[in-house]
């Protein structure tokens, strides 16, 4: 357990310490605050409920765009910079280094993602909305961010680019995304297949409202340990070939 | 400590290196000597176990280096070509995350890294981000980073590359010190660097061995192949001469002697002229007659010794198979058949 939380840790300060770390924490933030106060506080009286459900619609897409800007240097960039050749010298397993990524990634992520707190806790001021519906709808955030990230780390696992590996997790994430719309357009078995890959459709609306399946727990968790284990596949592979 | 057996390691069908086979004993200080291209990096990095080979097998203190690779990397120092270094992290801090990394316990880690930044003089660059370090620090940061754990094996990939002269002294100094509780093995395609700092010798020319040994015994083996060499000669002029005619009037009298191919002029200094005469098969003394007869005083004459860096590329010109005689490879193989 001792090198991933080593690797956790300095993860995290290469977060901290890099550009990108803040650039995409910064950029993230300010689109939360803006789609927040364009779209959920837009005109006409509302219900609470339904200003927190958008406001977790949006911030859904931000949290997946973030994921990938935040997984896209995890392994290509140690690829590019030869540092890969520490990690894969020194007495660490791979799927450690891939947890050890993968978890400072996630905390640098929930950190974002915790930080909009301010917005449902704004509605509460002048509306009345329920603490589960908050709860359930970060719950969502924190799972759906950890799917895109395994997705873009897998994408970061193949390529010494940081360009290609965020185009291979983007068209991952795209095309999970897109499964309710291939899905919508099958014949059974095919569509009931595709839909519950949906990314976001199926899965994520109803954390917005305030529900938490465990078939949708469930589903991200899959999906997490799925990307997460081909991405220590694939170091494996780069042993053989590199 | 080292075994290695008919190694192979083939990139997208083309082999990197080829049958290799070699021995390194404890505590011996080894150089890893080819061109560009000729498979160093490709066998130190199956040693450092980052790659598997294609076939072959390697044994590290008597344990595989593919089923027991994790072991092995706890015993293991290694300096890639360029080195691991983080940008975003100072010296002292990124040492002591590689120590950590390692197996050391914090306290241990803490207490090796303030010995390793005294040893690899580190002192005055240890809270200095490593982005901002110029390129002998990062060079003597990455063997830093190789010996914090004390590892018994050491490999360093280039350690001199790219360094200045005074740069290289101290480097060669800092591997001869570290030579004492560890056993080193590091590549280089400079003779010069790697003849002074090492026990032995092992010249890779397209992913084989060529030669093993010490620097002397290679150099011995080749010069009593060898008829052919150059000589070093140096005559001096009668008064009134220009160094010009002189010149003309030695390699004149020497290209007239039985033996001898080529000469020129290399140099002059008042009325003495220095010529480089290459030969086929040794006649000194015919040559020195010749000098005498025609009048030409005979100030030195010389054969050159054959030094490594001829040897080297006389070695990799033809890699014939006559300059490889009784290796410790071969003996090993010899052995092994036994």
């Amino acid at each position: 357990m001792r090198p991933i939380a080593l690797i956790v840790r300095r993860e995290l300060m290469a977060y901290l310490r890099s550009p990108l770390g803040w650039v995409v924490a910064a950029v993230a933030l300010l689109l939360d605050g803006l789609l927040f106060n364009f779209f959920a506080m837009g005109e006409g009286h509302r219900k609470s409920a339904d200003v927190l459900r958008q406001f977790f619609y949006f911030s859904s897409g931000t949290t997946m765009v973030a994921s990938l800007f935040l997984a896209m240097r995890l392994i290509a960039e140690e690829r590019q910079t030869g540092t890969i050749a520490l990690l894969y010298s020194s007495p660490v397993r791979d799927y450690q280094i891939v947890l050890g990524k993968f978890l400072s990634a996630f905390l640098f992520l929930a950190g974002i993602t915790l930080a909009t707190i301010y917005m449902p806790l704004l509605i509460l001021v002048h509306g009345k909305i329920n603490l589960g519906q908050i709860f359930a709808g970060y719950l969502g955030l924190l799972l759906l961010g950890s799917a895109s990230l395994s997705l873009g780390l897998f994408g970061s696992s193949l390529t010494r680019s940081q360009v290609v590996a965020i185009i291979i997790g983007a068209a991952l994430l795209l095309f999970l995304l897109l499964c309710w719309l291939i899905g919508s357009n099958t014949e059974r078995p095919l569509s009931e297949i595709f839909s519950w890959l949906s990314l976001h459709n199926k899965h994520f609306q109803p954390f917005m409202s305030g529900i938490i399946n465990s078939q949708d727990v469930v589903y991200y968790l899959s999906v997490t340990y799925f990307f997460l284990f081909a991405s220590t596949r694939a170091l494996e592979a780069r042993r053989w070939s590199g | 400590m080292i075994e290695v057996e008919d190694l192979t390691k083939y990139y997208s069908g083309r082999s990197a290196i080829s049958g290799l086979t070699f021995r390194i004993e404890k505590g011996e200080i080894v150089g890893f000597l080819g061109l560009n291209g000729a498979g160093k990096t490709t066998t130190l990095r199956i040693l450092a176990c980052l790659t598997l080979p294609s076939s072959g097998r390697v044994r590290i203190d008597g344990l595989d280096a593919e089923t027991d690779a994790h072991e092995i990397r706890r015993r293991l120092g290694f300096l890639p070509d360029a080195p691991p270094l983080y940008e975003e992290m100072s010296v002292s801090s990124y040492l002591r995350f590689v120590a950590e990394l390692k197996g050391l316990s914090r306290r241990e880690a803490a207490m090796r890294v303030e010995e390793v930044i005294d040893t690899c003089r580190l002192n005055e660059a240890r809270e200095q981000l490593i982005g901002t370090l110029s390129h002998g620090f990062r060079q003597r940061t990455g063997i830093a980073q190789a010996v914090v754990h004390r590892p018994s094996l050491l490999i360093l990939d280039e350690p001199t590359g790219g360094l200045d002269p005074v740069q290289i002294v101290e480097m060669r100094e800092l591997i001869k010190r570290l030579g004492g509780e560890h056993t080193i093995l590091l590549s280089s395609h400079i003779l010069s660097e790697i003849s002074q700092t090492c026990d032995r010798l092992l010249i890779i020319h397209e992913g084989r061995i060529i030669a093993d040994g010490t620097e002397a015994a290679i150099c011995q083996r080749m010069s009593q192949d060898q008829d052919a060499g150059i000589l070093e000669l140096e005559v001096e002029g009668p008064e009134g001469i220009s160094a010009a005619e002189t010149g003309e009037r030695a390699r004149s009298v020497v290209g007239k002697v039985q033996g001898v191919l080529t000469s020129r002029v290399v140099g002059q200094r008042g009325r003495r002229v220095q010529l480089e005469v290459e030969f086929n098969t040794d006649r000194r003394p015919a040559v020195a007659r010749a000098i005498v007869e025609s009048g030409l005083g005979l100030v030195r004459l010389d054969r050159r010794a054959m030094e490594l860096e001829a040897v080297f590329q006389r070695l990799t010109q033809g890699s014939r198979a006559g300059f490889l005689p009784s290796t410790a490879a071969q003996r090993n193989q010899a052995e092994v058949k036994a």
